[in-house]
């Protein structure tokens, strides 16, 4: 049923000539109960994809807001167990809302690289992005995640070029990632041209959806981003609305964005 | 030459090292890699390396027959490497010119560094300024707080300081945010890594650089005893002078290699740094190794009286010495290196740097356990000018 939830995701989207929309949120930002009010209420606001921050101590490729949240949650007690707690959560409500897990390895790599996919198995998780697991080093998961009907989503960042990006694209699973700047998570707005050219060229090697984040954080910027890709990934402007006026507000703010983003182009 | 120490072709020292790097950076870590194992053995590049390391950083650095405290512990024969001469009073500056020269190599023009201590900070600026090259250096605000000397001095030279806030203000932050500039500033940045750990080929390269160090200090003790030394005793924080003095003697199995982590206020307090006697392999700056974790896998909080050794990590290469068991691996506690520092400094007129105390501190037990046909190495790896400040206030001296 997993990896199926994905694809049902888009395709949907896509037989109406739209986009995904997919929300990124902080699981325990601020604390527990708070974070699952948004987490069950993201669907409804209009994400098609949900992701669940796990947080880290040390995130290397975050920019300050989300840097900030993981901080607040690890600082409220958030364990891994409460992570998968929520997406159990989640699933009882939304059967058929993928859910993705997205943090880091070192976590994972304390429970272990099985043990933990037949946990987030259970919880109902579907797909997983581990940013510091590049292809080189993903084996270990992408086998335990497999055997459980997990996709373990591949990045593709700008710097993936010539001979490397068939060698990435290669081993895909789920849909595809495409970091859209070359830099950290809500910094730096993407250039349309660019990314463009970007998905592009990422499908001239897969069949698989393209999906486009880092750097959205306007409405303006998800429409512009839809226009090129099979779905838009907004992050810190969910997280920074979170954490400003609270589930509800940040709910909103998810409407905005996702009726942007499944504007037909 | 070693082999069995050589990591394989995806950077693995038996389980530990790898490169669990960002997308972003995987293609420039493989260039690197690609660069790095050209230069080495391309003889222009080590005719240059060479060069700067005679007239530059002052090699080869002496070895000193420490006299006062070999008599003073009343056992074996205790020698210093004393790379605390070298040009910016530390090993670092090894490292730094191997990495800066490779910067020009590959055409990169910003030199971004982590410091704890700020003597790779240092260093890296100095070398930066020699070669004409922007610098910016990441580093804790609790460290700038307790080093301002070595802040001052990375300024002069040119650099621009970034102080870090996030997490806990150390070290482990400083190289979290630096992999944030590089993953930022991809096309023109060379990110210089102080010490032996981060994504392959790092580990190697570090490595490679600083074993100038165990190299003269092996062609040294030749010399001058007539024989190899009985152990080698180096710090370790990341282990880049360790592994540096290791390497070379890594074949000769008959030499006891010992490595000294920082116990701070004790192992058993949980307040220290020593990452293989109180750590569990994990994943965290590139590379699988030996960190200092709490129950759910969130990196802890190292301490220790040294910023230099206040990491949660150390180098692959050390996680897999450990675990095979050719290095023995001990720890001193913070109060252990202050009465190191003070004795080293009264008996031999060498204020030590923090770092190389700790050591210091287990040479003391093993020269009395080998006894006085007994012979030591030990690697005075920093001079102990940046600590005064912070040594006098342990000690409740104002100055």
């Amino acid at each position: 049923m997993s990896i199926s939830r994905i694809t049902t995701a888009f395709a949907k989207r896509a037989a109406n000539g739209q986009s995904a929309f997919i929300a990124y949120m902080m699981a325990g930002d601020p604390d527990l109960l708070a974070s699952r009010e948004l987490l069950l209420g993201l669907p409804d606001a209009g994400a098609d994809i949900v992701e669940l921050g796990m947080p880290f101590s040390d995130p290397v490729a975050e920019g300050l807001t989300i840097q900030q949240a993981a901080q607040r949650s690890l600082s409220a007690g958030t364990k891994m167990a409460d992570v998968l707690s929520l997406a159990s959560d989640f699933r009882k409500l939304h059967p058929q809302t993928p859910l993705i897990l997205m943090g880091y390895a070192n976590p994972i790599h304390f429970v272990g690289w099985g043990k933990f996919a037949v946990a987030a198995a259970k919880a109902g998780v579907d797909g997983m992005i581990i940013v510091d697991l590049p292809p080189e080093e993903s084996e270990p998961l992408a086998q335990a995640l497999a055997d459980n009907d997990i996709a373990l989503i591949r990045l593709i960042a700008p710097t993936t070029i010539g001979d490397r990006l068939p060698k990435v694209l290669s081993g895909v699973c789920g849909f595809v990632y495409y970091v859209s700047v070359t830099g950290v998570t809500g910094d730096a707005v993407p250039d349309a041209e660019l990314v463009a050219n970007a998905v592009h060229n990422i499908k001239l090697h897969t069949d698989l959806p393209v999906a486009v984040g880092f750097g959205v954080r306007t409405p303006q910027t998800a429409k512009m981003i839809a226009a090129c890709a099979d779905g838009v990934v907004v992050g810190s402007a969910i997280v920074a609305a979170m954490h400003k006026s609270g589930a509800k507000a940040a709910c909103e703010q998810v409407k905005k964005l996702a009726d942007a983003a499944h504007c037909k182009a | 030459m070693i082999n069995n120490n050589t990591p394989d072709q995806q950077g693995r020292f038996g389980d530990f090292g790898g490169r669990y790097v960002p997308e972003t950076l995987m293609p420039l870590v493989l260039e690197l890699e690609q660069v790095w194992t050209a230069a080495k053995v391309d003889p222009v590049f080590i005719e240059q390396m060479d060069g700067y390391l005679r007239d530059y950083v002052g090699r080869p650095s002496a070895i000193y027959h420490a006299e006062r405290l070999s008599d003073h512990f009343g056992g074996a024969k205790i020698w210093f490497k004393r790379d605390e001469l070298n040009h910016t009073g530390a090993h670092k500056i090894n490292n730094c010119l191997g990495q800066v020269l490779l910067a020009k190599r590959m055409g990169k023009t910003r030199i971004i560094a982590e410091t704890g201590a700020g003597q790779h900070g240092v260093a890296t600026a100095t070398v930066a300024a020699r070669f004409g090259l922007e610098c910016v250096v990441f580093m804790g605000a609790k460290d700038i707080e307790r080093q301002k000397p070595n802040v001052f001095r990375m300024k002069l030279l040119g650099a621009q300081i970034v102080p870090v806030t996030s997490g806990t203000g150390t070290l482990k932050d400083a190289m979290n945010e630096a992999l944030r500039d590089w993953v930022t500033n991809v096309d023109n940045t060379f990110y210089v890594i102080g010490t032996a750990a981060g994504p392959h080929p790092y580990p190697e390269m570090v490595r490679d650089l600083q074993s100038v160090i165990g190299r003269e200090a092996r062609e040294q003790i030749l010399q001058r005893e007539g024989r190899l030394p009985d152990a080698c005793v180096a710090c370790i924080g990341g282990g880049s002078n360790a592994i540096g003095l290791f390497y070379p003697f890594l074949d000769d199995k008959q030499v006891r290699l010992i490595g000294v982590e920082a116990a701070g206020k004790g192992l058993q307090t949980g307040e220290h740094a020593a990452s293989l006697s109180g750590g569990k392999p994990g994943i965290l700056h590139g590379n699988r190794t030996y960190l200092l974790q709490d129950d759910d896998g969130q990196i802890a909080d190292a301490h220790s009286i040294s910023a230099g050794l206040d990491y949660p990590g150390i180098g692959p290469e050390h996680s897999y010495l450990h675990d095979i068991g050719r290095v023995e691996y001990l720890s001193a506690t913070d109060k252990e290196a202050l009465d190191s520092f003070q004795l080293c400094t009264r008996l031999e007129g060498i204020i030590p740097a923090l770092e190389p105390a700790h050591a210091l501190a287990r040479v003391a037990d093993l020269a009395t356990d080998l006894g006085k046909d007994g012979l030591i190495v030990m690697n005075m790896c920093g001079r102990g000018d940046k600590d005064v400040f912070a040594v006098a206030g342990h000690l409740g001296v104002e100055i």
